[in-house]
């Protein structure tokens, strides 16, 4: 057998995204077929009466005929999450160290992407766009979250975490969260102070709203339509370019070299000629503008933003990236789409499989159950061999 | 050279510090200052000086070197007759005066778990929490309407157990959120210092999140209304005419019975920060307390010397847990009215700054900074609101950028940016003071062992050389 030879390159850029079609579709079958042996469990109890009652469909039927748009959404989300769990696990494999502020970087990115097309839509440059014209604007402001939020990340490091390098593990964690409560209200000043309030919504523009249908399946003796909006599908499209180009950036640059060799072994590093301050500023600014990146894309997909926005995401994020195992950048990956999917499926089934006594509202702590039952029982998370003795 | 300085200027404070301190000029000084402090409040109800200068003398006189039974008979005027006496007065120095008690029995119980024991918990609030709802739902008409929507109205208007059930929720309060703490502790115990953090603070939240959403199936905690009305212990009719004979003319008005409550709770309050002193003091000097430290510093080492880490690591927990529960209990009944709002992540991190800015592991420490931060947060920013707003009311403008301060925004409100002062305490901490204020007394011996040392050892070796040329 003869074995197929690529270049090092196309191999570091094919093999995330053979890791992510992996990964979407095997953590979507898997938790889709433990959904449906609960449903089909929960045949005949007093939960299918219930939904019989209301949706003239069984438990069985129903789980099924919503499945294949529950995916499409989760996985939709799953992206977004591991975009922002790539900060926390770059930052976290070369300082190991939680970048509590982290989930600020991404508000800040997402407020710098929406003010920038407010200010295109004040200026008149959005309405009479065409369909590429549109995606031209939202990539410049994902560009501009990205510069913005690199920068802060940047910023933050020199003058919170830099002088505490070498503190006990709970000093820098402390001043992490100061940043991240100072940079809450300080989003909060500044765009307060400019307008009055401090939300913000997404200008409406392009088709990014409407949706198209993916597939028609006949399931369960219904035709269903799966829908996918084109917001979702440029959210997916985006985080995958982001994903492929980090791993390349990582695994088959000289720079990336330099942040693999950081990560393993600080001093050492330093001996080697590696400018140990100035790559653990390039972490910071790289998993910053990712986080920022995610911020514009999170914004584009939720449409309305506040400075408190980036709090849970941020800490579901963390959740993935721990859940994947921190420090591992497919780890982070594989831990955002499994949360993605896993939290939907919360919103979308947990009322029903309860007859309404728990509902979507649990779906926000459901990370946290993941966070703790990831930490107790496999703290090195499922792809976390490399960080087993760190963690 | 700089050092040298830096040396001559802690010296210079440490004589001051001592002149002020010893000898009799110093206790007479200190009394004088605390009555024109006592005087100046009494006066100007209104005052925000005036009140810092009372806190001030406060603190000298807890500083001054005398008996401890003068200083003790100090505390009992200044507990029992000062305070009461301009408290009625304004009741708004008395409503600091039961925050600062509440917050440093909440940063007291958090100092035992991060301080002491070095566990960084981040969902403390969770432990309030239990307690304020622990009274709440057994002291309202809760459980009357388990079956009931939120919102409707209670059928009757009995509660379910009489109001002086109260002072045995107090015990209660200790006893289940002391059990909430070895509950939520035992799963996360082994996990290390940051992941232990973020997992507290994902407790704090499912407690949040239970309290707003545990409306149904049974409405046990009226959801993001909040229960109301709980309520507070009777107080006794015939000893209040009696106090209102001495305290009315004193204070210039007939004290109405909303007054006696706030008296009350801070009392209360003040009695329950006393004992949880009492007990943070004697838990630092046992055996616990030796073996928290060893924990905090080299858990491994602590280990080989025989410490049974989980047993003590649960009694952090619960010890800091009981003394937040009792907390709760109080502020449910003196606010009559609790909701889910109150015990948000902010609410956390305002008592870990109170403990960061304090000093960790240091009893006094943090009740000076739960002090500071209760201050800054509902004086200091509140009155700079006020100016503000008053600014804007002006014709004023700014002399060199030209701007006039009626166009200045109105989301410019100090007082609402409680995040960015809690944030910005812990930054400037950790990197300039990470000690505290008053630092611990073992970490002041650490840190001593940098400054003075110099000093000491070119003493000695000028003596020396003195010793050799003679």
């Amino acid at each position: 057998m003869r074995r197929i030879v690529i270049s090092p390159v196309l191999r570091e850029i094919l093999r995330p995204i053979g890791q992510i079609i992996i990964f979407v579709s095997g953590s979507g079958a898997v938790l889709s077929a433990l959904l449906l042996l609960i449903a089909f469990l929960l045949r005949g109890s007093a939960v299918d009466q219930a939904t019989f009652e209301h949706n003239k469909i069984g438990i069985f039927a129903y789980t099924l005929v919503n499945l294949p748009q529950v995916l499409i959404d989760g996985v939709t989300i799953g992206f977004v999450y591991a975009a922002i769990a790539l900060g926390y696990t770059m930052v976290y494999g070369v300082l190991e160290f939680i970048n509590f502020a982290h989930s600020e970087i991404f508000a800040i990115g997402a407020f710098v992407g929406v003010e920038i097309l407010i200010a295109l839509d004040n200026a008149g440059k959005l309405s009479g766009l065409s369909i590429w014209g549109a995606y031209g604007m939202v990539i410049i402001a994902i560009i501009g979250g990205m510069i913005a939020s690199g920068g802060m990340a940047m910023l933050m490091e020199f003058v919170a975490y830099r002088p505490l390098r070498g503190a006990p593990r709970l000093v820098p964690l402390i001043s992490a969260i100061g940043v991240s409560f100072f940079l809450q209200d300080a989003i909060r000043l500044t765009e307060s102070l400019t307008t009055g309030q401090f939300n913000r919504i997404f200008p409406t523009f392009g088709n990014f709203s409407e949706r198209f249908t993916l597939a028609r399946l006949g399931l369960a003796g219904q035709v269903v339509d799966v829908n996918i909006q084109y917001k979702s599908v440029m959210v997916i499209m985006a985080a995958v370019l982001m994903l492929v180009g980090l791993n390349y950036l990582v695994n088959a640059t000289r720079l990336g070299k330099a942040i693999r060799a950081v990560a393993q072994d600080r001093p050492t590093a330093s001996l080697m000629g590696i400018n140990v301050n100035r790559i653990i500023s390039l972490t910071f600014l790289i998993g910053g503008s990712l986080g920022g990146a995610a911020g514009v894309l999170y914004a584009l997909k939720f449409t309305k933003i506040d400075p408190f926005i980036g709090f849970f995401p941020g800490l579901k994020a963390f959740t993935a990236a721990v859940l994947g195992g921190i420090g591992n950048i497919t780890g982070a990956l594989l831990g955002g789409i499994v949360l993605g999917m896993l939290e939907t499926f919360a919103g979308s089934y947990l009322s029903i499989f309860t007859m309404g006594a728990a509902g979507a509202e649990y779906k926000d702590i459901l990370a946290f159950a993941i966070l703790i039952l990831v930490l107790i029982f496999r703290p090195s998370g499922l792809l976390g061999e490399q960080v087993g003795q760190k963690a | 050279m700089l050092k040298k300085i830096t040396l001559q200027i802690s010296h210079g404070i440490h004589k001051a510090f001592l002149f002020l301190t010893t000898g009799k000029t110093a206790l007479i000084c200190a009394i004088l200052y605390l009555l024109l402090s006592f005087l100046l409040v009494y006066a100007s109800p209104r005052s925000l000086i005036a009140f810092l200068m009372f806190l001030s003398a406060i603190l000298l006189v807890y500083y001054l070197k005398i008996d401890n039974r003068i200083k003790f008979s100090f505390a009992v005027i200044i507990a029992l007759i000062l305070i009461p006496i301009f408290g009625v007065r304004n009741i708004f120095y008395l409503e600091v005066i039961f925050q600062i008690s509440v917050f440093s029995a909440l940063a007291l119980g958090l100092n035992i778990v991060v301080g002491f024991a070095g566990l960084l918990d981040l969902g403390y609030v969770a432990f309030y929490a239990v307690g304020a709802y622990l009274w709440a739902i057994f002291g309202s008409q809760q459980l009357f309407m388990l079956h009931s929507i939120p919102g409707t109205q209670p059928a009757t208007d009995k509660f379910f157990l009489p109001a002086n059930m109260f002072y045995l929720f107090i015990i209660g309060g200790v006893l289940v959120a002391g059990l909430t703490g070895v509950l939520l502790g035992l799963p996360v115990l082994r996990l290390r210092g940051d992941y232990l953090a973020i997992v507290t603070l994902g407790f704090g939240e499912v407690i949040r999140v239970l309290a707003n959403n545990l409306d149904k199936p049974l409405n046990l905690t009226n959801g993001p209304q909040g229960i109301t009305p709980i309520q507070r212990p009777t107080l006794p009719e015939p000893i209040l005419n009696i106090i209102r004979v001495v305290l009315n003319p004193i204070v210039g008005h007939d004290v109405t019975i909303g007054e006696f409550y706030n008296l009350f709770f801070y009392l209360a309050a003040l009695v329950i920060v006393i004992i949880v002193i009492v007990v943070a003091r004697h838990l630092d000097d046992s055996k616990v307390g030796r073996a928290w430290t060893a924990i905090r510093e080299d858990e491994t080492a602590a280990i080989a010397m025989g410490i049974p880490l989980v047993r003590l690591k649960l009694a952090a927990f619960a010890a800091g847990a009981s003394f937040a529960g009792v907390m709760g209990v109080l502020l449910s009944a003196s606010r009559t009215f609790i909701s889910p709002e109150s015990f948000s992540f902010m609410q956390s991190i305002g008592v870990l700054s109170m403990v960061i800015l304090g000093g960790l592991g240091s009893i006094p420490g943090v009740i000076v900074g739960a002090a500071v931060v209760v201050v800054l947060n509902l004086q200091v920013l509140q009155s700079f609101s006020l100016y503000l707003s008053q600014l804007r009311q002006s014709e004023a403008v700014i002399p060199i950028i030209n701007f006039a301060w009626k166009n200045l925004s109105n989301q410019l409100d100090p007082a609402k940016y409680q995040r960015m002062l809690f944030g910005l305490i812990l930054i400037i901490m950790m990197i300039y003071r990470p000690g505290g204020l008053i630092p611990a007394a073992r970490r002041k011996r650490e840190l001593k062992a940098d400054v003075i040392e110099p000093i000491e050892a070119e003493s000695v070796a000028e003596g020396e050389v003195n010793h050799g040329s003679a």
